[in-house]
């Protein structure tokens, strides 16, 4: 897999998209901070529902039982996934038995984890993503860059060409407007074909067996009233306690995702409908094994709002391809790095540990505290790059000894300055590509104490 | 008696930017402290410690503790520097009292004015427009200043600081405290980000009218020196310290 940094260069290849990129998601960050300081009690939000999420995933398997057992009195088929591929396996099998092969699906970032939809179109089904900014990705055959919003890299223009292509919209077009209602024309259609709907969970309640799910579009409403089968996939962190958490999190979710003070529609499921069937998936994934490690248990905290990627100053600037991980962004580079260390190597680093996340997330994950101990395990676990690991040994040699420092520190001083250019700034320095290096200065600091200063 | 303060001053200080050493010791003097500067320091590990390389650290970390450990305070002129000690060193210590009171006795330079000294205002005078960079360890780990994410009453001694000096005026910035893209090794793993943010930033401080540019962490400002020079643009980049001690 081409690591960060390389995707992250090719994406700022194109500087103008770059900054675009960054500004707007700069926009979002700016709604949310608007939002949330309208809330004087928002930080003891924060806090309430990061001891509620470190209560639920400090206490997985007794609520996860109690939710099954209240979800099963209501009637809702509960089932379980060690893995993706168990998932897949499982939705699968609840189509076929009902001979379903048209599905609309709303927002679902765990389907797009277990790849769901290539899954499904290979044996037959179609499968529709109904979220606007999802759909947008689809029909382009790739996955969302932002788990908030999917489409968020790519500019109007570019969906007016894509519509036009494969809606039959003008050439041309790119108002908004526009486009939307042919989108939602066509959508319209693939609701009333469908025959069955898959959505995510956000939160589901123990207590009570039920779940809610959020959406600006009304979709997950659509897609799961128009059908007689709602199959919905959660992963197994998604759990609160009780009912009464739920205003907590509903509150800080959109604040923080778009900077609205609720998602226009916040849909609860208790059971199925008159003559319908309701199926939940729980899958693990690799979750329990999170939860088992002190140092990454927090990471589950997350309740995916999006937020730690429109602050990230990193992300904004590399897209979210260059993480090449369903969920991108501070969060993603942790969860990835669990569930890949190899391949997912160099996302912990993709960071300059500015803790602009960790002071963003509304459930207070520490999240570039877990990247930088990321970056241990990663050093642990003999994946650190031969340049890095020597570079750091023999930097720490030299402090080490306080004498070999200053001299090598003196001769840098000498010899730099009289250096031709072209030999310091060369294709080696990454330094130099586009910065000076510093002057070197007669003096060092201690050199100059030794001089001046009277010591005592 | 004045408490005798340790001047630790970051290995690429000692090494690359002198006068802003001198500034601090310049400005500790002047309020009438005994500064010291044990020869013996080298590096907090910093850059180690954030590539992973944690054995690396150890015998740094237990080395500054040496040092350090008989001074009344430590006194740096660099948040990330101070972030790394006061943090990022438990790992190295278990239930070692000298080093939970060098955790506590260690201080930013701005820090120890404001909170220890309890210095407000400054006399001199400084007729610039002066842009603060906030550097992201001292924000948001050392909390040295409101971060912009929370909802916490506004502050910024630093600024104040600053403020108070005659003719001196802090420029408004579009995006308050993001972060300049430096961030120790990743200003070479992660160049082509790095640069970009580094540009963004100084962006923002030419819209805002800076002259110059400022920070409590010269690293910070050595990357954007880099930018600001290889685009020769007309700011001039100077550590905190170093206005302070012109306005002695
Ligand atoms: S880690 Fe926090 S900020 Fe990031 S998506 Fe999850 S809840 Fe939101």
């Amino acid at each position: 897999m081409p690591s960060h940094p390389k995707l992250a260069d090719e994406f700022i290849k194109d500087k103008e998209r770059a900054k675009w990129h960054d500004q707007s998601l700069w926009f979002v960050r700016s709604k949310r901070d608007k939002a949330v300081h309208q809330l004087p009690e928002w930080e003891l939000l924060r806090e309430q529902a990061s001891k509620i999420k470190s209560y639920v995933v400090s206490h997985l398997p007794d609520l996860l039982e109690e939710f099954e057992k209240n979800a099963k009195a209501k009637g809702v088929h509960v089932h379980w996934a060690r893995d993706a591929k168990e998932h897949n396996e499982i939705v699968h099998s609840i189509l076929e038995k009902h001979q379903v092969k048209r599905v609309v699906k709303s927002k679902s970032m765990l389907t797009e984890e277990c790849h769901l939809n290539p899954y499904l179109e290979r044996h037959g089904i179609e499968i529709v993503d109904t979220d606007l900014g999802e759909w947008i990705v689809q029909l382009q055959d790739k996955p969302p860059s932002h788990i908030v919003m999917p489409a968020i890299h790519i500019k109007k223009e570019e969906i007016g060409e894509l519509f036009h292509e494969k809606l039959g919209t003008e050439k041309g077009a790119s108002d908004p407007q526009y486009l939307t209602e042919s989108a939602r024309q066509r959508l319209r259609q693939k609701f009333i074909e469908a025959d069955a709907g898959i959505t995510g969970v956000n939160f589901a309640i123990a207590e009570t067996g039920g779940f809610v799910v959020c959406t600006n579009e009304g979709n997950a409403d659509l897609g799961t009233s128009l059908n007689k089968l709602h199959i919905a996939c959660m992963g197994i962190e998604k759990l609160i306690p009780r009912a009464s958490d739920l205003s907590v999190f509903l509150r800080l979710l959109a604040r923080s995702a778009t900077g609205q003070p609720i998602t226009t529609y916040s849909s609860h499921f208790h059971g199925p409908a008159p003559d319908s069937e309701l199926h939940i998936v729980l899958l693990d994934n690799g979750r329990s094994e999170i939860a088992d490690s002190d140092e990454f248990r927090r990471s589950l905290n997350c309740i995916r709002c999006g937020a730690c990627m429109n602050t990230c100053p990193v992300y904004r600037r590399s897209g979210g391809y260059s993480y090449s991980n369903t969920v991108p962004g501070p969060i993603g580079s942790i969860l990835g790095a669990a569930h890949d260390t190899k391949a997912n190597s160099s996302l912990p680093f993709a960071c300059s540990l500015c803790a602009s996340c960790t002071d963003v997330c509304p459930v207070k994950i520490d999240l570039h505290h877990q990247l930088l101990t990321w970056r241990k395990e990663i050093r642990l676990k003999g994946l650190l790059p031969l340049s890095k690991r020597l570079s750091m040994k023999m930097m720490s040699w030299m402090m080490q000894a306080p004498r070999l420092y200053q001299f090598v520190g003196k001769m840098a001083r000498k010899i730099v300055p009289y250096l031709p250019r072209f030999l310091v700034y060369n294709p080696f320095n990454a330094w130099g590509k586009q910065r000076e290096l510093p002057d070197m200065p007669k003096q060092s600091f201690r050199e100059w104490m030794k001089q001046n200063h009277d010591r005592k | 008696m004045a408490p005798q303060v340790g001047l630790f001053i970051p290995c690429y200080v000692d090494q690359l930017y002198p006068q802003v050493g001198i500034a601090s010791l310049k400005i500790l003097e002047h309020f009438g402290i005994d500064v010291e500067y044990p020869e013996s320091q080298t590096c907090c590990g910093q850059p180690m410690a954030n590539t992973g390389c944690t054995n690396e650290v150890a015998p740094l970390a237990k080395r500054f503790l040496e040092i350090f450990k008989s001074y009344d305070a430590v006194v740096c002129p660099s948040g990330s520097c101070v972030s790394m000690v006061k943090h990022h060193y438990d790992e190295y210590f278990s239930e070692n009292k000298e080093y939970d009171e060098l955790k506590a006795k260690t201080y930013e330079l701005c820090d120890y004015l404001t909170t220890v000294l309890e210095i407000k205002t400054l006399a001199g005078r400084f007729p610039h427009k002066v842009g603060l960079h906030q550097s992201c360890h001292g924000l948001r780990e050392l909390r040295l200043a409101s971060s912009s994410e929370l909802v916490k009453e506004p502050f910024g001694p630093a600024r104040e600081l600053l403020e108070s000096i005659e003719g001196l005026e802090v420029t408004q910035l579009q995006r308050a405290d993001e972060c300049c893209g430096f961030g120790g090794t990743f200003a070479v793993a992660e160049e082509a980000v790095s640069c970009m943010m580094g540009e963004d930033r100084v962006h923002d401080h030419e819209q805002a009218g800076t002259e110059v540019l400022t920070a409590l962490d010269m690293s910070c400002l050595m990357h954007l020196d880099g930018i600001i020079r290889r685009q020769k643009k007309p700011i001039r980049v100077m550590h905190i310290s170093e206005i302070f001690a012109e306005c002695l």
